[in-house]
C-alpha cells in the first residue's frame, strides 16, 4: 500500500500558532491530543454522543471527534488547557467547579468546562432549569450532573461579582 | 475507533468540487455530524472525500422570490437564528430546536441533513412538508429536484453519483399560514421516536388548509392531506394509521409509536393553528 498522504495543518490552539503534517483522517481531538500533546481534551465515545471532546472553534463549541484537523486548519481553536487564566491560576467556570465539587473522576470535565464556558459568554444569567439544559449535550457518569448544575450557576455567580477571567 | 484512509479534496469551487465527485466511491463532507461517526464506525469507507466547508458561496440565507434559499453549508444554529428564516419559514427553526445539541448545532449544517435523508430527521419532514426543492450541481448541469421525489428510502436520496446539493429552498409562507413541529425522543436531542410538523392555514378562522408530515415511523417522511378529517379525531387518527408502518426496536415498540402518532398529530395540528392565528394578530 502507498504511504497514506499528509497535510500541514496549522492551527492557532490558545493563542499559540502550532502546526503538524497528519493523514486527512485524522480527527480535530486526536490531532491535538496525539500530535499537538494537548491531552486536556478527552475522548470518551468517538462518535460525537458524549461530549468529553468539546473544544472551541472559532469561540464556538463543537466535538473535536466529528470534525476531521484538515478541514478547519486555519481556525483558532482553545481547548480547556486554554481557560486558565494567564498567571497560571483556574479561570472561572474550572474554579467554580472545583468549589461546587462539580467533578469527580474528572474524565468528562474537559468538555463541560468548554461548553458551559461558551454557553455563559451569550446566557450569563441562567436559570437552573437554564443550566440543566446548557449540559443536556455532555455526559456524566460520576456525580449525577446535580454539582455540574450548581457549577454553571457558579460560575455565573463568580463572573457577576467581577472575579478575575482571561478569557 | 478511527476512520479508513480516504484521499481528501479540497476544492475551491463548484465545478471543481462536482469534479472531483466523479471519482469512484467519492462522498461529500459538509458539517459531518452525521458522516464523521459513520466514517469513524467503518459503517462508511469512500475513498474520496470532498470537503466542501471552503465554499463560502454555498454559506447563504437569503429571499429569492417568494422562496427562502438555504446553502449547503449554513449551519444548523445560523438558520435556528436567521431572521429571514423566523419572518418567512418558521418551521425549519420550530423543527431545528429538536435536531440533536446546540454544539451538534454549531458545525452541522441543514442543507447535508436533509440530503442525508435519514426518516428520523426533522429537516427532511419540513422539507417534505412544505414541497422544497433541492437544487444541484451536476456535470450535465444544475438540476432541481422535489423533496417530494428526494426521499427514496431510509439514508437513500434521489441524488446520483457525482452530484452535489448546493442549496435547499423553501416557499415562504405567508401569515395565513401557521406551523408545529412535536416529537417524543427518549433523551432530548436523541433521534425521535416518532414525530409530526403540521402546516395549517386560516383565513378569518377557518381552517383552509391542513397537512401534516410524520417521520420516524416509515422509510422516508410521509406527507398526508388530512384537511378531510381534521375536525373529526378519530377519521384523522384512522387515516394516519393506515398509512404508517412503524418499527419495534430497542426504543419503543411499534404500537408505542402508533401511540404517539395518534397523539402528536394532534397536538402538531392544535399548535399550527394557534401560531397562524399568532402570526395574524
Amino acid at each position: 500500500m502507498n504511504p497514506e498522504e499528509l497535510f500541514l495543518v496549522e492551527l492557532t490552539v490558545n493563542g499559540t500558532p502550532l502546526s503538524a503534517r497528519v493523514p486527512a483522517r485524522r480527527l480535530l481531538s486526536d490531532f491535538l491530543r496525539h500530535d499537538l500533546r494537548l491531552t486536556g481534551t478527552h475522548v470518551g465515545c468517538e462518535h460525537g454522543v458524549c461530549g468529553a471532546c468539546t473544544i472551541l472553534l472559532e469561540g464556538k463549541p463543537v466535538r473535536g471527534c466529528l470534525i476531521f484537523a484538515v478541514s478547519v486548519a486555519g481556525s483558532a481553536v482553545t481547548t480547556v488547557e486554554g481557560l486558565v487564566n494567564n498567571d497560571g491560576t483556574l479561570g472561572v467556570v474550572q474554579r467554580a467547579f472545583h468549589e461546587s465539587h462539580g467533578l469527580q473522576c474528572g474524565f468528562c470535565t474537559p468538555g463541560f468546562i468548554t461548553t458551559i464556558h461558551a454557553y455563559l459568554k451569550e446566557n450569563p444569567h441562567p436559570t437552573e432549569e437554564e443550566a440543566r439544559e446548557a449540559i443536556a449535550g455532555n455526559l456524566c457518569r460520576c456525580t449525577g450532573y446535580q454539582n455540574i448544575i450548581k457549577s454553571v450557576l457558579r460560575a455565573a455567580e463568580l463572573i457577576d461579582s467581577g472575579v478575575r477571567d482571561d478569557h | 475507533m478511527k476512520p479508513s484512509r480516504f484521499q481528501y479534496v479540497r476544492p475551491r469551487s463548484i465545478p471543481e468540487a462536482v469534479m472531483a465527485l466523479q471519482r469512484h466511491n467519492s462522498k461529500v463532507l459538509a458539517g459531518g455530524q452525521s458522516l464523521t461517526p459513520l466514517l469513524s464506525m467503518r459503517l462508511a469507507s469512500p475513498e474520496v472525500l470532498v470537503d466542501i466547508n471552503g465554499l463560502t458561496e454555498l454559506s447563504g440565507i437569503e429571499l429569492r422570490g417568494s422562496e427562502l434559499w438555504i446553502g449547503a453549508i449554513a449551519r444548523h444554529q445560523e438558520v435556528l437564528t436567521h431572521h429571514l428564516v423566523q419572518t418567512h419559514v418558521p418551521l425549519i427553526q420550530q423543527a431545528l430546536g429538536y435536531v440533536a445539541h446546540p454544539v451538534i448545532r454549531n458545525r452541522g449544517t441543514s442543507v447535508g441533513s436533509i440530503a442525508h435523508a435519514d426518516p428520523a430527521g426533522e429537516l427532511t419532514a419540513v422539507a417534505a412538508l412544505l414541497g422544497a426543492r433541492i437544487h444541484v450541481s451536476a456535470q450535465q448541469g444544475p438540476r432541481e429536484i422535489l423533496a417530494a421525489d428526494f426521499f427514496v428510502g431510509p439514508l437513500e436520496s434521489a441524488l446520483q453519483h457525482g452530484e452535489l446539493v448546493t442549496g435547499v429552498s423553501f416557499p415562504v409562507l405567508d401569515a395565513t399560514w401557521g406551523s408545529s413541529c412535536q416529537e417524543v425522543s427518549r433523551r432530548h436531542g436523541d433521534y425521535a421516536l416518532a414525530g409530526v410538523c403540521a402546516l395549517v392555514q386560516v383565513l378569518d378562522g377557518r381552517i383552509m388548509a391542513a397537512r401534516i408530515a410524520i417521520f420516524s415511523v416509515a422509510g422516508t417522511p410521509l406527507v398526508i392531506d388530512v384537511m378531510d378529517v381534521h375536525e373529526d379525531h378519530e377519521k384523522l387518527n384512522l387515516k394516519v394509521q393506515a398509512l404508517i408502518d412503524p418499527d419495534t426496536d430497542i426504543h419503543a415498540t411499534a404500537d408505542y409509536r402508533r401511540q404517539l402518532v395518534k397523539t402528536l398529530v394532534v397536538q402538531a395540528l392544535t399548535e399550527a393553528r394557534v401560531h397562524a392565528e399568532l402570526r395574524q394578530s
